[in-house]
C-alpha cells in the first residue's frame, strides 16, 4: 500500500515525532508507514484522514488499483 | 502540535509505566520462583504447609505477571504490538520443534543426560530477544 503521510506532514512542516504524538503512536510507526514496511490499522487510517481532514483514499492507495 | 505532543508524553509515560510494572512482577515471580524451590531444603526443612503455600503463592504471583504482560502489550502501539507477536511465535515455534527434539535426544540415546526444562526455557527466551531484535531491525 503506498502512501501520502510523508507529502502531506512536509507541507505542514511536522516532524515525524509531532505526527506520532498526534496520533497516538510511536515514531518508528511513522517512519514504517511512511518507508511502505507497514500498513496502519483501519482505525489508524482514520485517525490519520481526521487530522489531515481527508478522505482515506487521499492518504492511502492500493498500489494494486493505482 | 503543542496539545498533541502532550498526548505523544502520555504514550511514553503509558509505556514506561506499565514495562516498570511488568518488570517488578517479574522480579516478584522470580524471587517466588526461587522460594518455592529452595525454601523447602533451606529454610522450612520440607513443611508440607509452607511448600503448599510457597507455592500457591508462586502460582497467584504468576498470573500476576500474566496479567502485568498483557497490560504492557495492550499498551504498545500496532507496531509495536506486531514486533512482539512476531517474536512470541518465533520463540513458540522454536521452543516447540527445538523442545519436542530435544526431548527425544535422550529417547534414542544420543544424550546421556536428561533433558531439562530450564534448556527449553533459556532458548525460548533468547530466540524471543532475538526475535525482538530482528523486528525493530525490520521497521526501523
Amino acid at each position: 500500500m503506498k502512501n501520502r503521510l510523508k507529502v502531506l506532514r512536509a507541507e505542514r512542516d511536522w516532524t515525524q515525532a509531532q505526527l506520532a504524538s498526534a496520533l497516538d503512536v510511536s515514531r518508528q510507526t511513522i517512519n514504517a508507514i511512511e518507508k511502505g514496511k507497514f500498513d496502519p490499522s483501519l482505525p489508524l487510517a482514520f485517525r490519520s484522514a481526521r487530522l489531515f481532514e481527508l478522505s482515506i483514499e487521499d492518504i492511502f492507495q492500493d498500489e494494486a488499483t493505482s | 502540535m503543542k496539545e498533541q505532543v502532550t498526548e505523544s508524553n502520555e504514550l511514553t509515560c503509558r509505556i514506561s509505566k506499565n514495562t516498570a510494572n511488568l518488570a517488578l512482577w517479574t522480579g516478584t515471580w522470580l524471587a517466588a520462583t526461587a522460594l518455592a524451590a529452595f525454601g523447602p531444603k533451606y529454610l522450612w526443612d520440607f513443611n508440607t504447609l509452607p511448600t503448599i503455600l510457597g507455592i500457591l503463592a508462586h502460582l497467584v504471583i504468576g498470573f500476576g505477571m500474566i496479567a502485568a504482560n498483557k497490560r504492557h502489550l495492550n499498551g504498545l502501539d500496532e507496531l509495536q504490538q506486531k514486533i512482539q507477536l512476531d517474536a512470541m511465535a518465533l520463540a513458540l515455534g522454536v521452543g516447540l520443534v527445538v523442545g519436542v527434539s530435544y526431548e527425544l535426544l535422550e529417547d534414542i540415546r544420543l544424550i546421556s543426560f536428561e533433558p531439562e526444562i530450564s534448556h527449553l526455557i533459556m532458548l525460548m527466551a533468547l530466540t524471543y530477544i532475538v526475535g525482538i531484535i530482528l523486528g525493530n531491525r525490520k521497521y526501523r
